[in-house]
């Protein structure tokens, strides 16, 4: 193993800030020469702001970069990989109909008296791929490959660029573990070879196997950086999502187990690597806490139960009797609703008012026979925006002007007008700052009064402990665990993510 | 924020003015342009257009686009004749059966671009080259003429001797589709579908419903259209009819506010934008000018309505 103390990246005092927030505060960020380096962190945690300013997307506030011992000035994407950085992202980012050969030497081609040299690309591609042990027809496109040789693809384009520094962006989180070993192989070479790797995953025994050193980072500021030995994965999902001790008890709150009638049932839910067999059951007014890290499979488990996703098996129940959802339509009309945890990719209709983005999913209940009244219309949306105390200067405003936390109460306020009997609500105070959140909270938990039963997922553990009768834990698309009643805590959750898997204890 | 007010303005009623310069221009230049009976066939003979460029607005709303509305227009004008001339069916069985071909037509594109996901460009390409063709097979090629005939009344018919009828379906279909847009669910649908379509799936839109009627509803505009425009021009003409009229269609929703990318459908601002296609068409007939010229004058309106939606993005 190389194993040298001398560092090949050292990024200091990085600060960004957007509006409204400081997505990474005085962050320092080393990487040595030779080593695989973890980035680790939930949602909001500010991985992807510094992947980002360090590849040249984004422009750093404060802070400096030395790559090499040289200040590095990131000008854009294809200026760093000149200097040496080369970036995988988790959507590959080659071209699916070229030849895997002309993929490798995209922009690099051989040439021969002005024209591309094939043989010798062919020649020099196949080298290159048995270099890292692979044995593939480099004259076929790359999509008639799966994922991970994809990704492997991508890897030897970055050695051939002469890359020392490759950036790997949850590269394996669509890949099976077979797919991973092979991946793993290939960078253990990489490494010998002197290449610093970094590595950004959910997946903890992943992490733990392939990791040198681990970053941690949280709520835009550097947790620590630790040796892959010297921590245990209690104590690392303590230092990402976790509170000190001391915090952690002043919320303690005492608590009855309660007895909700039964509702929802799903069982056995299985879908591509993500859902490997997960069961979840919610009462009529109950509020269940999906807990779990990122990528753990709490979001895909949601969005097939909405029928927004399809699955490979399992079963949903409502009341004992089976439902078959293919579209979110038939999921709402049985009086299920849901809010994904991206607002701007698939929650607003970013150019449309207020009042439509409110009442887009309960137009059947406002309108008569179809046709609009804007009387009936109106007295609607003016109750809603009461009720959630919306800040608009009219329900006419286009949504998009306003702030996120607005944004958020007016799609919450969108589901409540339909009346439901699930509200499924994935990560509902992401991105909104901190008095935003408090209030949303605080409307969850008024919800929950009604009657109404509500699923509930989000990254910080407090927010769970705070509102949920019931807690199911997941992890790489199992069940791990459930918490009830006064076992609810942020511990205790942390302890059941964190315990061995039984096929792994060897 | 008073740029930003003065922006909005221009954007929501630049059409409206480029239609008023248009009208004013026209007065001084062209000879007898505000007589009554000018402006009369200023709007006969936007006919067509205007019904057409309203289905288009609601297709591109949806953030698709058809240009087979021109091959529409020719199998209905077509089997109109045919049925109607030819094998002397009864008239209204044959605008039926006209109308029923221009609605297999939008059922077409509207299961290729709803069920099976094709971009609307490529899905109405195939019947804009295919439909001509099926056109011109009904008859052989052959343009069918009728004049004398009974039927020929219906299309130069005037209310009172004044009114074109046109002028009325005119108003009727501008009042029809401003209303479905504007004060039903299905236009709150149509425009959450190309606002952002995963999100309107996700509130529960059928979407794929949506895109089947919008396309549906599209074809059978120009279905209608066609079938007017036969019996005003006592022809028809399968190899011309309706030429080129889906790019006056998307410039008449272009120049109207209506984004190309989806979203608000501006109506009106369509009805502003098919005038002023057809005012630029009357300019350069009435003043002897070459009619190649129209085509440079459309363009550079064209650009200039892009240009002005894009800086509001």
């Amino acid at each position: 193993m190389y194993n040298s103390e001398e560092m090949l990246l050292e990024m200091k005092g990085i600060c960004k800030r957007f509006p409204g927030v400081v997505a990474l505060d005085k962050v320092d960020f080393f990487i040595r020469k030779g080593e695989v380096h973890v980035l680790m962190g939930e949602n909001g945690a500010g991985k992807s702001t510094l992947i980002k300013i360090l590849t040249g997307i984004y422009k750093l506030d404060e802070g400096e970069i030395l790559f090499d011992g040289k200040p590095l000035n990131p000008v854009d994407a294809l200026d760093v990989q000149r200097k040496g950085i080369s970036t995988i992202y988790q959507e590959i980012s080659l071209i699916p109909q070229l030849s895997v050969a002309e993929n490798i030497f995209l922009g690099r081609e051989f040439r021969n008296k002005g024209l591309i040299d094939w043989k010798r690309t062919r020649q020099e591609a196949k080298k290159l791929l048995d270099d890292m042990g692979m044995d593939i027809d480099v004259t076929r496109p790359v999509e008639s490959y799966g994922t991970a040789i994809q990704q492997m693809i991508a890897l030897a384009r970055a050695t051939w660029l002469k890359a020392k520094l490759v950036v790997m962006d949850e590269a394996t989180s669509s890949m099976d573990d077979d797919e991973v070993r092979v991946l793993f192989s290939i960078i253990h070479r990489l490494k010998a070879q002197g290449i610093s790797i970094l590595f950004i995953s959910h997946r903890l025994n992943e992490v733990f196997e392939i990791a040198d050193r681990i970053t941690i980072l949280k709520d835009g500021v550097r947790v620590g950086e630790y040796r892959s030995g010297e921590l245990t994965r209690l104590q690392l999902i303590t230092k990402m999502v976790g509170h000190d001790a001391s915090e952690i008890l002043s919320q303690a709150t005492v608590r009855e187990k309660k007895r909700f009638p039964d509702y929802v049932e799903a069982r056995n839910i299985r879908s591509g690597v993500k859902l490997n067999g997960v069961n979840l059951t919610i009462g009529r007014g109950e509020v269940v806490g999906l807990a779990g890290l990122l990528g753990s499979g709490r979001t895909e488990l949601a969005r097939i139960l909405f029928g927004a996703d399809a699955r490979d098996e399992g079963e949903i129940l409502i009341d004992g009797a089976p439902v078959h959802f293919r579209l979110p339509a038939q999921a709402i009309g049985k009086g299920f609703a849901f809010c994904s945890e991206d607002r701007k990719v698939e929650g607003i209709l970013p150019n449309m008012s207020v009042r439509d983005n409110m009442l887009i999913a309960c137009m059947g209940k406002v309108n008569r026979h179809g046709i609009v009244s804007p009387q009936r219309q109106r007295e609607m949306v003016q109750k809603y925006i009461d009720a959630v105390r919306i800040k608009t200067p009219s329900m006419e405003q286009n949504i998009s002007n306003l702030s996120g936390g607005n944004q958020q109460k007016v799609l919450l306020a969108r589901w409540l007008c339909m009346k439901p009997d699930l509200l499924i609500l994935d990560e509902p105070t992401r991105g909104i700052d901190v008095g935003a959140k408090k209030e949303i909270e605080e409307l969850i938990r008024e919800i929950a009064s009604q009657g109404i039963s509500i699923l509930l997922i989000s990254s910080e553990f407090e927010e769970l402990v705070r509102n949920c009768d019931r807690l199911v834990v997941v992890r790489e698309g199992h069940n791990v665990g459930e918490l009830q009643g006064a076992e609810i805590n942020e511990e205790n959750i942390m302890r059941v993510i964190a315990q061995e898997k039984k096929r792994e204890a060897v | 924020m008073s740029t930003q007010i003065r922006q909005f303005n221009l954007q929501k009623y630049g059409a409206l003015i480029v239609l008023v310069l248009m009208i004013i221009l026209n007065g001084f230049i062209t000879p007898n342009f505000l007589a009554i009976g000018t402006l009369w066939n200023v709007l006969i003979q936007a006919f067509p257009v205007i019904l057409m460029a309203l289905g288009m607005t609601m297709v591109i709303a949806t953030g698709g686009i058809d240009i087979s509305v021109g091959s529409t227009m020719a199998i209905s004008s077509i089997i109109l004749a045919k049925l109607s001339i030819h094998l002397e069916w009864n008239f209204g069985l044959s605008l039926l059966v006209a109308l029923l071909a221009a609605g297999a037509f939008g059922l077409f594109n509207g299961v290729l671009v709803g069920v099976f996901h094709l971009q609307p460009i490529i899905s109405t390409l195939i019947l804009m080259v295919s439909g001509r063709g099926i056109a011109q097979l009904v008859n052989d090629g052959v343009v069918i003429s009728f004049y004398g005939n009974r039927y020929t009344d219906m299309g130069v018919y005037r209310i009172g001797g004044v009114l074109p009828i046109q002028v009325v379906m005119i108003v009727i279909a501008v009042a029809v589709v401003y209303f479905l847009v504007n004060r039903t669910s299905f236009g709150c649908y149509l425009q959450a579908v190309g606002d952002n379509g995963r999100t309107a799936r996700l509130t529960g839109v059928r979407t794929t419903q949506i895109l089947i009627c919008v396309y549906l509803l599209c074809a059978l505009l120009a279905g209608f259209a066609a079938s007017f425009e036969t019996l005003r021009l006592c022809s028809a003409d399968p190899n011309n009819i309706g030429n080129n009229i889906e790019l006056d269609c998307v410039a008449a929703v272009a120049v109207g506010g209506t984004s190309m990318s989806g979203g608000k459908a501006h109506v009106l601002g369509t009805v502003v934008g098919a005038l002023v296609m057809q005012l630029v068409t009357t300019m350069v007939n009435m003043n002897n000018i070459p009619y190649a010229y129209s085509l440079i004058v459309k363009a550079a309106i064209i650009v200039v309505a892009l240009y002005l939606q894009h800086r509001k993005d």
